[in-house]
C-alpha cells in the first residue's frame, strides 16, 4: 500500500513538472501588463485581463504570420499525406526489388539537420521566384514531415487485413475500389492522426521558416526573429498561442501515438 | 501483368521525386556551397573562416556539452517514468496524456515557457526569495552567468524533449510480453532484477532509436538557445543561423550545416556500434 502511495506521488509530481510551466506562462499572458514586472510573483493571477493578447493580436504582422502558419501547416499536411499516402501502400502490399533502398532512404532523411536543407534551397527558392511564400516553407516542412508519413500510414496499411482487399477483388472490384471501399474507410483514423501530425510538425518548426521567409512570416519566424525588440508580454502572449494547438494535438491523436511510434521506428 | 509489376513504382515515384529534390539535392549543394570559395574552386575557406570566428569553439563545446547532459538525463528520466507507469494502476492514460503534452511543443515555445520561469523577475526568483535563498531579483540568463544560462537550456530541454524518449520507450514496453515478468517473479526477481535483465535487454531496440533521434536533434538545438539566452550561448544551428541570416554567408553558414550533419551522422554510427541489436530481437 505505502509503495503504491509513492508511485502515486511520483507521477503526480511528474506531471506538476509538465503543467506548471505552461500554467504559469498562461498566467504571464493572462494577468494583464503589470503582472509582468510584478515583484515577487504569485501562482494565481491577481485578475484575469485579455490586455496582453489583445497588445499581442494587434502588433503589426501578427495576424498575417498567423494566418502564414496556419496555411503552410494547411499545405504541409496535404502534400506530406498525398505524397506518403501512396508509398505506404506500396511498402504495405508489395514486394519488389529496390524495396529495402526506398526504406533504407527514408529512414536515412531523419538524420539530416534542417539547416543542411533550408541554407542551399534559399538560393533555389530566390532563382525560381517562391522565396517568402508560404509554399516553399511548407516544401521545406513536407520534406522534414514526409519520412513519418511513409512510414506510418505503410504500418497502418498493413494493419488491415489483406484478406478483406482479396475478397473485396473476388466480388468484382478493381484494387483502386477496393482500396476506396475497403483500405480507406479502416485506415482513415490513422490516417487523421498522422496529417494532425504532418501539421504541427510544420506549425512548430522555426528554422527553415526563419530562413526562408522575409516579409510572409509564420509565427514562429516572426517571434524568433522579433525576440530583440519585443516586450516580454509580447513573447508570453506569442507562447502560449503556440502552445495550445500542442494541446489539442496531443488529444486528438492519443491512442495513436504508441501504435505510430511503435512501429515507424522499427 | 505488367501493370501490377509498375504500381508499387509508380506509387513510390511522387515521393522519391519529392525527396531527390527537398533533400538529395540541397544535401549535395551544402556540401559544393560549403567546400567552394569565391571564384569558384575547391576550397576549404568557409571552414577556416569557421574555425577562425570567435564563436566557434564555444558553439562547438556548448553544443557538445549540450548533447552529453542533455540526452542521458532525458533516456533516464523517461526510463524512470515508463517504469514507474507500469507500476500504477489508476489513471495510467491520464498521466501519460499529461507526461506527453511537451511532445507537441516547440522549442521556441519551450522557450519562451523557461523565460517566464527563470527571467529576472520570474516564478524561480520568486519562489527563491520565498525562500529566503535570495533577495531580490536575480539574474539567471545572462553572459555573465553562462553556467546559470546553460542550466537553463538544459532543464528546458528535458522539460521539453523528454516526451519523445518517453513515447518511443512506452512503445516498447508494450512488446515485451508479460509472462516473462509473470515468470521472473515465479522465480523470485527483485524489482530491480527484472528491469535489469528483462526491461532493459528487449528494450535496446527502443533505446537505440531514442537515442540516436534524440542526439540528431539535440545537435540541431536552436530555438530553446535563442530564446533564452541570445547568443550568449553560442551553439552550432544558432551560428549557421547568423552567419545566414545576419551575416549574409551563405558558405559559412553551409560549413557550419556540414559539421551538424557530420557529428550527427557520427553519433548515429557510434550508437548503432555500441547498442549493437541482433536481427532477431528486431522481429
Amino acid at each position: 500500500m505505502r509503495t503504491r502511495l509513492l508511485y502515486a506521488t511520483l507521477a503526480v509530481i511528474a506531471s506538476i513538472w509538465v503543467l506548471v510551466p505552461i500554467y504559469l506562462l498562461a498566467v504571464s499572458a493572462f494577468g494583464g501588463p503589470e503582472t509582468i514586472n510584478a515583484w515577487p510573483k504569485s501562482l494565481l493571477p491577481e485578475r484575469v485581463s485579455t490586455e496582453t493578447l489583445a497588445f499581442f493580436f494587434g502588433v503589426r504582422g501578427v495576424w498575417n504570420a498567423i494566418l502564414n502558419s496556419i496555411l503552410v501547416a494547411a499545405l504541409t499536411m496535404v502534400m506530406s499525406i498525398l505524397l506518403g499516402a501512396p508509398a505506404g501502400y506500396a511498402l504495405a502490399r508489395f514486394v519488389f526489388p529496390g524495396k529495402d533502398g526506398y526504406r533504407l532512404l527514408v529512414l536515412l532523411t531523419r538524420a539530416f539537420p534542417i539547416a543542411i536543407l533550408a541554407l542551399p534551397l534559399t538560393v533555389r527558392f530566390i532563382e525560381i521566384g517562391i522565396y517568402d511564400t508560404p509554399l516553399a516553407v511548407a516544401l521545406v516542412h513536407t520534406a522534414l514531415a514526409l519520412p513519418f508519413a511513409i512510414l506510418v500510414s505503410s504500418s497502418l496499411f498493413m494493419g488491415v487485413p489483406k484478406e478483406l482487399e482479396e475478397a473485396a477483388w473476388t466480388l468484382g472490384c478493381t484494387r483502386f475500389q477496393a482500396f476506396r471501399k475497403v483500405v480507406w474507410p479502416l485506415a482513415r483514423p490513422g490516417i487523421a492522426a498522422t496529417m494532425i501530425f504532418a501539421f504541427v510538425v510544420s506549425w512548430n518548426e522555426v528554422f527553415a521558416a526563419s530562413v526562408l521567409t522575409l516579409r510572409e512570416r509564420t509565427l514562429t519566424a516572426f517571434l524568433l526573429t522579433s525576440l530583440n525588440e519585443s516586450p516580454l508580454h509580447f513573447r508570453f502572449a506569442g507562447g502560449l498561442f503556440l502552445i495550445v494547438p500542442a494541446l489539442i494535438f496531443i488529444f486528438a491523436v492519443r491512442r495513436y501515438l504508441f501504435s505510430m511510434w511503435g512501429i515507424a521506428n522499427r | 501483368m505488367t501493370s501490377e509489376r509498375a504500381l508499387p513504382y509508380l506509387l513510390l515515384a511522387p515521393s522519391l521525386l519529392f525527396l531527390a529534390l527537398l533533400f538529395l539535392w540541397p544535401l549535395g549543394e551544402a556540401f559544393l556551397v560549403a567546400f567552394s570559395d569565391p571564384g569558384g574552386g575547391w576550397s576549404l575557406a568557409n571552414f577556416r573562416e569557421m574555425a577562425d570566428d570567435l564563436n566557434f569553439a564555444d558553439a562547438l563545446t556548448n553544443t557538445l556539452l549540450l548533447v552529453v547532459v542533455v540526452v542521458p538525463l532525458q533516456l533516464a528520466l523517461a526510463l524512470g517514468l515508463g517504469v514507474l507507469l507500469g507500476c500504477i494502476d489508476r489513471g495510467r492514460d491520464t498521466f501519460l496524456y499529461i507526461w506527453t503534452i511537451p511532445l507537441g511543443i516547440s522549442d521556441l515555445a519551450a522557450g519562451i515557457v523557461w523565460l517566464a520561469m527563470l527571467s529576472e523577475r520570474g516564478y524561480l526568483n520568486s519562489l527563491l526569495e520565498a525562500l529566503g535563498l535570495v533577495d531580490g531579483p536575480v539574474l539567471w540568463l545572462s553572459y555573465e552567468t553562462p553556467v546559470a544560462l546553460f542550466v537553463a537550456v538544459v532543464v528546458a530541454e528535458v522539460w521539453r524533449a523528454t516526451a519523445i524518449v518517453l513515447v518511443i520507450l512506452v512503445a516498447g514496453m508494450q512488446l515485451v510480453p508479460k509472462e516473462y515478468y509473470e515468470a521472473a517473479e515465479v522465480f523470485g526477481a527483485s524489482a530491480f532484477q527484472r528491469f535489469r535483465r528483462i526491461t532493459l535487454p528487449l528494450l535496446k531496440p527502443s533505446i537505440q532509436t531514442a537515442l540516436i533521434l534524440r542526439t540528431i536533434l539535440a545537435f540541431e538545438v536552436f530555438a530553446v538557445v535563442v530564446v533564452l539566452g541570445g547568443r550568449d550561448l553560442p551553439v552550432l544551428a544558432g551560428e549557421a543561423f547568423a552567419w545566414q541570416y545576419d551575416y549574409q554567408n551563405a558558405g559559412v553558414a553551409s560549413a557550419y550545416a556540414v559539421l551538424i550533419l557530420t557529428v550527427s551522422l557520427a553519433a548515429t554510427w557510434l550508437y548503432l556500434r555500441l547498442l549493437r541489436v541482433r536481427e532477431e530481437s528486431l522481429a
